[in-house]
């Protein structure tokens, strides 16, 4: 199968979504020509026109907010929140707007709106563009969220959430951009609240998102030669979430460590952490474990930003602990 | 004022060339080109008002009186930087001197620049704050939220809006309707337009506006007309597709903020030629004491990553 980077995959993903669906159509800051800061979507203004490939001031409340209305009534609206700090200045329109507004109606309208934005750190770019703000938004009944580790599945994620009803929250870290990997020529599209097993083994389960799916995989490798065959498991949406492959998976290996980029209190680990507590507590060997990011604002300073994220020895280390190698 | 300008312009300089020899982590936003708005304003200043600033900092930052070295060190991530490593090149605060912080978020600082001309008032001092950002931040709406409230509550601030012409890659014209000037005036605020590459004239303004905040009549509004020379960030080097080069050589031939105030003193008979080589050579000189400073620095201590999530 060809490889191709994820950022590709992504814009191959909206090209065709624009092709199949007039509905659709992108705005935000820097989309157009400049094709985004990261370049994800260079060429699509010349294909789709500024029509649809829509330059915004930089407001990312108003731009939100005005795409909730077109999605409410008829359009298909992609945002681009440049980075994913930037999703507190749209807070009100997508937490109070967009998340209720189906609910709110009793179910007479609908918002199938994408947001695509950033999460992740190490790139050197401190506090204000560098968090992992997923797991606000995973909180939230009424958003679905998306955080894809591969090209694969950032191509078939997003079509999906396009296609979607409801509004999505799309995160990409930004370091992976560049990330290669197979994706087919011909059509397809994954469903949310469906994890893939990225790596089978029957030892430890490490339940791993986004960037953290490749530290695990760093980890399992690391393990492999100590006789620990671990299972990455990822989830690929966090809402809605795969509760059923998870714990099967826990019920497997009987011991589990939840990896992820975002801050470690009252985040996506504890939720994952506290699931597979609850279903699956008698088939444990032991306690549920967590690495995330550091409770801090992320450091500029690389000899500091570095300790901030989970490491495939951290992980490797706690899953030695776990199966009494330590 | 000259000097001050030469120093930000050589500090650019070297900044720009850390990026290249891939001795700084991250990146940074030049502000090469104007000098002018940040030295004029920074002149009217007292020491101990207050100025924030925006992720294209180092400019204001220089203006209000830090020091090279530290900053180099900040941009470089050591211990002794302005902020012990942890804001680098878009965050430097330096308390000190004013400066209450650059900020990375478009807009983020505009609240912060009233609260503190607030706080000033409260408090009975005669201070002042100065907001500088970009024609960017009049896309967000907590800018006209805090003017709106500067205005009603008369609050010594003063809205510095660089006016560079570009919002990242994207001309002004294209994300800003209507008339700048029209926006400060709808809250009753006051505002006037300055060559932002004139220092005399940046200088003569703020200092009116500084006059107007000192004696209780509240906010103004200054827009700076300015340009910067290279690209919105150093790694935005091919920028044929927003701007032209023919653009960028006007500009940088015919409207250095530098070369204006030089040729008109010379042409006023307030200094020699020779007299500029010397500046340039004595700014060159504490450019490169700091940077080589800063190189040599050790960076923090692994164990402060969790020191300062609380006060
Ligand atoms: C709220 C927010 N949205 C987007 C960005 C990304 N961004 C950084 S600088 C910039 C352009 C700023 O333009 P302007 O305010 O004119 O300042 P200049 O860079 O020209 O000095 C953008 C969009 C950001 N930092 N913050």
């Amino acid at each position: 199968m060809r490889e191709i980077t994820m950022a590709q995959a992504i814009r191959e993903a909206l090209a065709e979504e624009m092709r199949r669906d007039p509905r659709v159509f992108l705005l935000g800051e820097d989309v157009a020509e400049a094709g985004h800061p990261f370049k994800v979507l260079t060429g699509l203004v010349d294909e789709f026109g500024r029509e649809r490939v829509i330059d915004t001031p930089i407001s990312e409340a108003g731009f939100t907010g005005i795409a909730v209305g077109a999605a409410m009534t008829g359009m298909r609206p992609v945002v681009d929140i440049m980075f994913g700090d930037f999703l507190t200045l749209a807070m009100d329109q997508i937490v109070n707007q967009a998340a209720k507004i189906h609910y709110m109606s009793g179910g007479k309208l609908k918002v199938p709106l994408v947001v695509r934005t950033t999460l992740g750190a190490t790139r050197r770019s401190a506090a204000q563009h560098s968090q992992s703000l997923h797991a606000w938004f995973s909180h939230i009944p009424g958003l679905k969220v998306a955080l894809p580790a591969t090209p694969y599945d950032a191509k078939g994620l997003l079509k999906t959430a396009i296609r979607d009803d409801n509004p999505v929250l799309f995160f990409e870290d930004k370091m992976m951009y560049q990330v290669k990997g197979p994706v087919p020529e011909e059509e397809y599209t994954i469903p949310f609240g469906v994890a893939d097993i990225k790596r089978p083994g029957r030892h430890v389960t490490l339940v791993a998102t986004s960037s953290m799916v490749y530290v695990a995989l760093d980890a399992a490798r690391i393990l492999e030669q100590e006789g620990i065959e671990a299972e990455v498991v990822d989830p690929r949406t966090t809402l809605p979430l795969d509760v059923e492959t998870l714990v099967a998976s826990a019920r497997k290996t009987g011991r589990v460590i939840v990896i992820d980029e975002g801050y470690r209190g009252y985040g996506v680990t504890a939720e994952i952490a506290a699931v597979i507590a609850e279903e699956a507590f008698y088939d444990l060997e032991a306690p549920v474990r967590r690495l995330g990011a550091m409770d801090v604002p992320v450091p500029f300073s690389p000899v500091l930003e570095d300790q901030t994220v989970p490491t495939p020895e951290q992980v490797a280390a706690v899953a030695r602990e776990l199966c009494g190698r330590a | 004022m000259y000097e001050l300008m030469a120093k930000i312009r050589a500090f650019e300089e070297q900044a720009n060339e850390l990026y290249i020899t891939r001795k700084m982590p991250g990146l940074t936003h030049l502000y090469s080109g104007e000098e002018a708005v940040a030295v004029g304003v920074c002149q009217a200043l007292r020491r101990d008002d207050y100025i924030t600033s925006t992720h294209r900092g180092h400019g204001h930052c220089l203006a209000k009186g830090a020091r090279v070295d530290r900053m180099f060190c900040e941009l470089l991530g050591k211990a002794e930087g302005y902020c012990r490593g942890k804001g680098g090149s878009m965050h430097i605060a330096d308390p000190d001197s004013g400066n209450l912080g650059a900020n990375a978020i478009v807009g983020g600082s505009t609240g912060i620049a009233a609260g503190a001309a607030l706080s000033a008032k409260m408090r009975g001092t005669d201070q002042v704050a100065v907001c500088f950002f970009g024609e960017g931040a009049l896309g967000q709406g907590i800018l006209y939220e805090a003017m709106n409230m500067a205005s009603l509550w008369k609050l010594p601030v003063i809205y510095v809006c660089e006016n560079n012409l570009y919002n990242e890659y994207t001309h002004y014209r294209e994300t800003t309707a209507g008339e700048i000037l029209a926006r400060p005036r709808a809250f009753g605020i006051p505002a006037e337009e300055v060559d932002g590459q004139d220092v005399r004239l940046v200088l003569a303004a703020a200092r009116r506006a500084v006059a107007r905040a000192r004696r209780g009549e509240g906010p103004s509004f200054l827009l700076c007309n300015t340009y910067r020379f290279y690209g919105h960030h150093v790694g935005d080097v091919d920028r044929s597709y927003y701007r032209s080069k023919e653009e960028e050589e006007w500009w940088k031939r015919e409207r250095d903020p530098l070369r204006i105030l030089r040729d008109w003193m010379v042409q006023a008979g307030l200094a020699e030629e020779a007299e500029f080589e010397r500046i340039h050579r004595a700014v060159q000189e504490e450019i490169l004491a700091g940077v080589a400073y800063a190189l040599e620095a050790p960076y923090p201590d692994p164990r402060e990553v969790s020191q300062h999530v609380y006060a």
